[in-house]
């Protein structure tokens, strides 16, 4: 009986439920902020001095802040402006803006060392300006961007885990009640803690496999 | 409007309070972080198969589950398990400290990586011991060399921090989120948290970039 | 004659890497006060030779005795010890870069000797002087240029008292007109007695100074003898050819 504990329907149930949540608040949070992220990136390089401005304090703001501040800002603060947004949509919010700020980062460093002497080649060949982006820039920049978006992803898999302090109940959360209701909070938080293991390790692996299926002679990664 | 910012400022003294318990817990967690980071960076370059393994488990366990989810094992649960007493504040250091220590030991590795083999070879061939050739001549500059990744690891530590408002500690976060639920000045009062947050994090970096400058060697680029 | 008990005995000294034998069989005695050059093409073994005479690079084999005293490898402490005796010149200087040059030549007196600082102190700079380099002693490695930097790593190994010095190529990373102020210094600690095993490509120096040649290539000590047999009347067509070669390449005006 002791040792089935976590085999009982109604923890599984409440795990997989909690799970659940977790993924779906960390799908549409990593897409979001890998978006927030190209865009952001491009904007730092190829935007003119007013949105660099607001490009630069966005980043400023939403990495300086630590994440749990700004949860609380979505959540708890911007009903102080009349807004009101559910736990799960605050946190996705929160997550994205927050994701996006780091991943800008990499897009840009990618975005730079595309050496000059691509886009010349390029449009000495005629390229339009756009064609050159995508046919040439994007391609390149996206392998050198990938081990630190890679990277971002992982610490959003673990940073999911504060969704439970803006009353999200996630994993964390599903997991904090299993153990309060019955006493066991090592055997939980260790089951729990197991499980955000094999999500990190699993995307970990896969980011690696895509890595190395991308790879091309001469962008071997140094890490 | 104005009367936000009368509130605010009344505060302050209560918030800035509290960074003094931030900064109490982030110094504790990057100590713990840098002693345990450098004994695990020393084993993994210098040790034996098994204990790079065991290394190797240990920092893929730390870098992979949730500083909250830490949290809570190691106060609700290992603490209680184990029958020991910690308060939170120390929780929060040893967890925060542990998790640290794990990212610290890659920065820590990597820099004695970096270091030409002929340093650690010219302190053999002086008779130094394996302890000493890595005290002596490895560390110091390795160390050195680490202090930018450091510097970056202070600041990830220090918005960590936040979360240990989790346990009840009362450090910035915990101490906004109080105030603002008596006078329903939510926003501001996070907002005064997160600039908080940030000077710190200007002052921290700003203050290893001038160590770093300090203890530059002449003559040495990097 | 002085006393004829090799300082340093080493036989059948092997070295493997993978499956290539980079040391075969090495054998070398040297008396005290001698200095033994040891020429061959690059890659023929005589790095990862004196680097075995140290233990810096395991040997797979071979056993050595200093003094008449066998050094057993597996005993650390005792390891340390004959390194101390033992003075080491690297090719690349190897200077310890996060300390002065004084603190360089002090630091394995302090915290290997067990001298008391004041005394390694004075030490160190008496050394310095001998290079000649007592007014850079408060320079970082990087800012000394490289003949400086081998002069204070010669200091550094003479700090320790040695009863042999190993010498590494000294001078082959060296700029032209930086090595004669090295070779100044290895003369110098050479007429003070030292005994010696160098391997270099200077030709004209070492024959001047050596006692004996050895030659090695492949890892394999194919002829010893004194320099002007082995430069001239080579016993093996291999010596022959490489020692043509190189007294073409850098004169025989000695």
């Amino acid at each position: 009986m002791e040792e089935l504990f976590f085999l009982q329907p109604e923890v599984v149930s409440a795990l997989v439920k909690g799970f659940c949540v977790s993924v779906k608040l960390i799908v549409p949070s990593a897409i979001f902020g890998f978006i927030i992220g190209i865009i952001v990136g491009a904007l730092m390089i190829y935007g003119n001095a007013f949105t660099k401005k607001i490009v630069d304090g966005y980043v400023l703001i939403f990495r300086g802040f630590p994440l749990v501040v700004q949860l609380f800002i979505w959540y708890f603060g911007l009903p102080y402006i009349g807004i009101y947004l559910s736990p799960f949509v605050a946190a996705v919010l929160g997550f994205s803006l927050c994701s996006g700020a780091y991943q800008s980062e990499y897009v840009r460093g990618a975005f730079l060392s595309v050496k000059t002497g691509q886009t010349m080649a390029a449009q000495a060949l005629g390229f339009s300006k756009i064609k050159m982006v995508f046919f040439i820039t994007l391609p390149q920049a996206f392998r050198r961007a990938l081990p630190g978006c890679g990277n971002e992803i992982i610490y959003l898999i673990k940073y999911s885990s504060l969704a439970y302090m803006i009353t999200c109940i996630e994993l964390t959360g599903e997991g904090k009640i299993i153990a309060s209701d019955s006493f066991r909070y090592t055997e939980t938080f260790m089951v729990i803690g197991a499980i955000y293991l094999l999500m990190t390790s699993v995307t970990a692996w896969l980011l690696h496999r895509l890595e190395y299926r991308l790879q091309l002679p001469g962008f071997e990664q140094y890490s | 409007m104005m009367e936000s910012l009368i509130i605010l400022y009344g505060a302050l003294p209560y918030l800035l309070r509290g960074s003094l318990v931030t900064i109490a817990v982030v110094v504790g967690a990057m100590l713990l972080g840098l002693v345990v980071g450098i004994c695990i960076a020393a084993g993994q370059v210098y040790g034996g198969k098994w204990l790079r393994r065991i290394i190797g488990v240990y920092i893929w366990f730390f870098r992979g589950v949730p500083l909250l989810v830490l949290l809570f094992l190691f106060y609700f649960g290992l603490c209680s398990l184990l029958n020991i007493n910690l308060s939170a504040f120390t929780v929060s250091i040893i967890v925060l400290g542990l998790i640290t220590s794990a990212y610290q030991s890659q920065i820590f590795r990597g820099a004695i990586m970096s270091l030409p083999e002929g340093q650690l070879k010219a302190a053999h061939a002086l008779g130094m011991s394996d302890r000493k050739a890595v005290m002596l001549i490895v560390l110091p500059q390795a160390l050195r060399l680490s202090i930018p990744g450091w510097s970056n690891e202070y600041s990830i530590v220090l918005k960590d921090s936040a979360v240990t408002y989790a346990l009840g500690v009362a450090e910035i976060m915990a101490r906004a989120h109080f105030v603002a639920s008596r006078t329903y000045e939510q926003l501001p009062m996070y907002f005064a948290a997160g600039i908080i947050f940030l000077i710190l994090t200007y002052l921290g970096t700003k203050g290893l970039r001038i160590l770093e400058n300090k203890v530059k060697i002449p003559g040495y680029s990097s | 004659m002085a006393d004829k008990t090799p300082i340093l005995r080493i036989e059948n000294m092997t070295k493997r890497y993978g499956d290539k034998e980079v040391l075969k069989d090495a054998s070398l005695s040297i008396n005290k006060g001698e200095l033994k050059v040891l020429i061959g093409p690059s890659g023929g073994g005589k790095s990862t030779f004196l680097q075995c005479i140290n233990f810096l690079v395991k040997p797979d084999r071979g056993r050595l005795w200093l003094d008449g005293r066998e050094i057993i490898r597996a005993r650390k402490k005792e390891i340390y010890g004959y390194r101390q005796k033992v003075g080491m010149i690297f090719q690349d200087f190897n200077l310890f870069d996060h300390l002065t040059a004084l603190r360089n030549v002090r630091i394995a007196l302090v915290r290997v000797k067990g001298m008391n600082k004041d005394e390694a102190q004075d030490r160190a700079i008496r050394e310095l002087d001998r290079v000649g380099l007592k007014s850079y002693m408060h320079q970082y490695p990087a800012e000394l240029s490289g003949g400086q930097k081998q002069r204070v790593s010669i200091a550094r190994a003479l700090a320790m008292d040695p009863e042999i010095m190993l010498l590494d190529e000294p001078t082959s990373a060296l700029d032209p007109e930086l090595i004669s102020e090295v070779l100044d210094v290895i003369r110098d600690v050479r007429s003070d007695g030292m005994t010696m095993i160098m391997s270099t490509h200077q030709i004209g120096f070492a024959s001047e100074m050596a006692d004996e040649f050895v030659f090695l290539e492949d890892g394999f000590i194919v002829e010893t003898g004194p320099p002007e047999k082995i430069l001239y009347k080579a016993q093996y067509a291999r010596t022959r050819e490489f020692c043509s070669k190189i007294t073409e390449l850098y004169g025989n005006s000695f």
